[in-house]
């Protein structure tokens, strides 16, 4: 019942948003049916579209659950973007230093490093904020901005000439694709590191909902002041409330490094932190709707390079900052509503 | 009988699906004292609202000297000489007495602002009502009485002569409010018409000429005050016939088992609040801390659980320094804490009620297995902790911000009552919580008592602490002042130290 209202403004977010893309989508002078039952064809049509959709639904869900952890203890955590992209960049070091060794040891000690790293960048932000009050958002995106340029300058010494791309990972810190498992998929990018993203997300609802830890986190997040004085450890909660948000954006280099490309390569992370904020968003912060949002975005995406030759590609970027404004703007009123008939 | 000033006849105005005013009809006679009592969410704020332009009534009409009117904002009620005296002052704390009477309505001579004429202003009207305050003082270095002259002048210069005040005396020491219904007085016998929204029901008898009550949203009585009594007003807000008496047996105090020996510690701003504070709070006994509020009580209850540092001095439970220790260890020594402001401190609104109920001992062997959250533990002891007190719904899973404000503090103290305490530290237990669940909640804190707990009572209702307490200690400036037998004194007595007037004990070492 609950969960069924949750939907709701999600749900309406998603409606309204189409419908104000359709108009985008007349005024170029398209039909808006074809072109939407084009993308529908493209996305949802073939085990291809579907391969697409789960590849870039992938580092959606583990930006996403990164974002909502960090909400859940009341922190806003912009820095997903740094983090991954440090992340992905220390396991392609990783898993090109120690091409040799078997997958065995390499492709855990990969993911590991993937986690780490994206912990580790969070951690500053995070000790700044439990020991001065430094806002955690200022400064995870000033950690995005020396992410970047740090990956730029190592990159003078571990780029490949003239790319700006890394050598190689081992073939034991591949992730194999869905490919080799299920020929269905065949050609698709799509690799078990989805079903990374599906443990990550029952890790994350576990977490919150099952463990102490985690009702702590959420008291932190929703009234740090009575958490305070029921004797639960805030500036604490806070630190590892960050940096495990941290190692799940980390987890994105796993997609794209071990999962796709087998090398770190500078943009390739295409803003998937930032679009995280809009994933966990739509999700309301929940793990389940999280993966159900990262789904309908990474549709979004895909479904914009299907149609790309009949309406212009910012018609998908226009469409997700709709979806977004709707479902803050709907997610306001709802509660609103909601806190009207409880009152 | 005089004219009806303001006439409200059957004002319904809804919230989604609460009825928060059902058909309320009021008469407000011209030139008299009219007190409004009612229990929290009976409808009293709501309608006062409404006739102050911040509502808009879904039906009713409202006469004012006989002219059916509508009131779209508050500049609209006070064009037609309606003011309003909000329980949290509304004042701008930089800007002087002068300038914040006058702003809204400044004088100026051309496009400059005359300050001396506002000044004068304020003064010619300070001597009419006998409201004696400097126009030239910065607000925030008044005292709250103070504060609460200006909102008064306030609404005088702007043309009130109808004036609704929202609990005025919450905030005062009995002597403020004294002087405060003298200026009221001296107010009606100008020919000004109040309204005076309260729950304190000897004030409405000290002052009022009628008196309405309302539950439910509904007005459920009109009385003239010589005509009525407490226990009446006191079955009409309730419904019930309430015990107003609290019934105690003599105190058999044991052991010490708080003591606190040269306390003192530092408020946020880092300024001394508890200064050199020794108190031995025994089993078996209440002591009650009364003091104006802002005088250490808060630093001192925070310092005592491990919330605030303590700068110098030592506190001990039992034996056991508390000095550094962190608050969940101080817990667990046993101390039971029911915060002053449950909804910041003592609940997490958006929790389930369950949830709520091990908030602060969910580590406690019995609500976890491991690193888990044993549910099936925390849904077992929420049932019977519901159900035992009383709390309604008792459905565990509800949100806690849904609840009554007497439902929340049942709530707290269905937690912190049934801890494995030697100490329980209770801060204003009954704030804002209504007649039935004081009532309940008094007998509780008595129980705890005769079960060989030691009580800490902070309280700024005078009357609350003199019942509960067998010994009161008062603080003033983050000492004690004063201590006495809570037998021995009376409201007046414990005003007189409240304010520093009366000359303060020699203490220890002093």
């Amino acid at each position: 019942m609950r969960a069924l209202r949750e939907l709701v403004g999600p749900l309406l977010a998603v409606v309204g948003a189409l419908v104000v893309g359709a108009g985008f989508i007349a005024v170029v002078g398209q039909n808006p049916f074809a072109v939407y039952g084009k993308m529908a064809a493209g996305v949802f049509g073939n085990a291809y579209g579907i391969g697409q959709v789960l590849f870039r639904a992938t580092p959606l869900v583990f930006t996403g659950l990164a974002v909502a952890l960090g909400f859940r203890a009341g922190l806003f955590n912009i820095g997903a973007e740094g983090q991954c992209v440090v992340a992905a960049f220390a396991v392609a070091i990783v898993g090109a230093t120690f091409a040799g060794w078997p997958a065995i040891i390499l492709l855990p000690l990969c993911i590991v490093t993937a986690m780490l790293a994206g912990a580790l960048w969070a951690l500053p932000p995070a000790i700044l904020k439990a020991k001065v009050g430094a806002h955690e958002v200022i400064n995870t995106i000033m950690m995005n901005f020396i992410a970047l340029a740090l990956v730029q300058y190592l990159g003078h010494d571990a780029f490949v000439h003239a790319t700006v791309r890394t050598t190689e990972i081992g073939a034991g810190a591949r992730i194999p694709r869905l490919e080799a498992i299920l020929p269905f998929f065949r050609g698709s990018p799509v690799n078990l590191s989805v079903v990374l993203a599906g443990l990550a997300a029952v890790f994350v609802g576990w977490l919150l909902w099952r463990t102490t830890f985690g009702y702590e986190l959420r008291a932190v997040g929703l009234q740090p002041a009575a958490a305070e004085s029921a004797g639960i450890p805030v500036p604490r909660t806070r630190v590892i409330a960050l940096c495990l948000s941290g190692a799940l954006a980390g987890l994105v280099g796993t997609n794209f490094v071990m999962g796709y490309k087998g090398f770190f390569e500078a943009g390739f992370s295409g803003g998937v932190g930032f679009l995280g904020i809009a994933v966990a968003l739509l999700g309301r912060n929940h793990p389940a709707g999280i993966v159900l949002a990262a789904l309908f975005f990474a549709a979004l995406s895909y479904g914009g390079l299907v149609i790309n030759t009949d309406v212009p590609k910012e018609l998908v970027e226009i469409l997700q900052a709709i979806v977004i404004l709707f479902a803050i703007t709907l997610h306001v009123a709802i509660e609103r509503r909601g806190r009207r008939k409880a009152a | 009988m005089k004219p009806p000033v303001i006439e409200l006849a059957g004002i319904v105005k809804t919230f989604g699906a609460l009825r928060a005013n059902d058909g309320v009809s009021l008469s407000i006679e011209a030139g008299s004292i009219h007190a409004l009592v009612g229990e929290n969410g009976a409808g009293k704020t709501t309608l006062m609202k409404i006739l102050y332009g911040l509502y808009q009534p879904d039906a009713g009409t409202i006469r004012i000297a006989g002219e059916a009117v509508r009131l779209r904002s508050p500049a609209d009620a006070l064009a037609r000489g309606l003011g309003m005296v909000h329980q949290h002052f509304m004042l701008v704390r930089p800007l002087t007495v002068a300038e914040n009477i006058t702003l809204g309505k400044e004088t100026t001579t051309g496009p400059f602002l005359d300050t001396a004429r506002a000044a004068a202003a304020v003064r010619a009207l300070s001597d009419r009502y006998g409201l004696a305050v400097d126009p030239a003082a910065r607000v925030e270095t008044l005292s709250v009485g103070q504060e609460q002259r200006v909102e008064i002048l306030k609404a005088l210069y702007h043309g009130a002569n109808l004036l609704i005040l929202d609990e005025p005396t919450a905030v005062l020491t009995p002597q403020e409010t004294e002087e405060l219904f003298a200026v009221l007085r001296e107010l009606k016998a100008a020919g000004t018409t109040i309204v005076l929204i309260t729950h304190k029901l000897r004030e409405v008898l000290d002052l009022s000429d009628r008196v309405t009550v309302m539950r439910g949203g509904k007005t459920v009585g009109t009385r003239e005050t010589a005509a009525t009594s407490i226990p009446e007003l006191a079955e009409l807000m309730v419904g019930r016939p309430v015990l107003l008496t609290l019934e105690k047996k003599p105190a058999t105090p044991g052991a010490a088992v708080l003591a606190l020996d040269a306390l003192a510690a530092n408020d946020d701003r880092g300024l001394p609040a508890v200064r050199d504070l020794s108190l031995t709070v025994r089993s078996g006994e209440i002591v009650g801390v009364a003091g104006v509020e802002g005088n250490g009580q808060a630093e001192l209850v925070e310092a005592v659980l491990g919330l605030r540092r303590i700068a110098t001095g030592e506190a001990r439970l039992g034996g056991v320094r508390l000095n550094g220790l962190t608050p969940r260890a101080i817990a667990a020594l046993g101390v039971a804490h029911v915060p002053a402001d449950r909804l910041k401190r003592g609940l997490v609104l958006d929790f389930p009620l369950a949830d709520d109920l091990v908030f602060g001992r969910h580590h406690e062997p019995a609500f976890r297995k491991g690193p888990l959250v044993d549910r099936a533990g925390v849904r077992a002891f929420a049932a019977a902790r519901l159900a035992e007190f009383d709390v309604r719904p008792p459905d565990p899973t509800a949100r806690a911000g849904n609840l009554s404000g007497g439902n929340q503090q049942k709530l707290v103290v269905a937690r912190e009552f049934t801890r494995d305490a030697q100490l329980l530290i209770a801060a204003h237990p009954t704030r804002g919580v209504d007649l039935g669940a004081i009532e309940f909640i008094h007998r509780e804190i008595v129980r705890q008592r005769d079960a060989g707990r030691a009580v800490l009572v902070v309280s700024s209702e005078l009357s609350e602490l003199l019942a509960l307490s067998d010994r009161i200690v008062v603080l003033y400036e983050g000492r004690i002042v004063h201590e006495t037998s809570a037998a021995a004194t009376d409201e007046r007595t414990l005003g007189e130290y409240m304010t520093g007037r009366a000359a303060s004990v020699p203490g220890p070492r002093a």
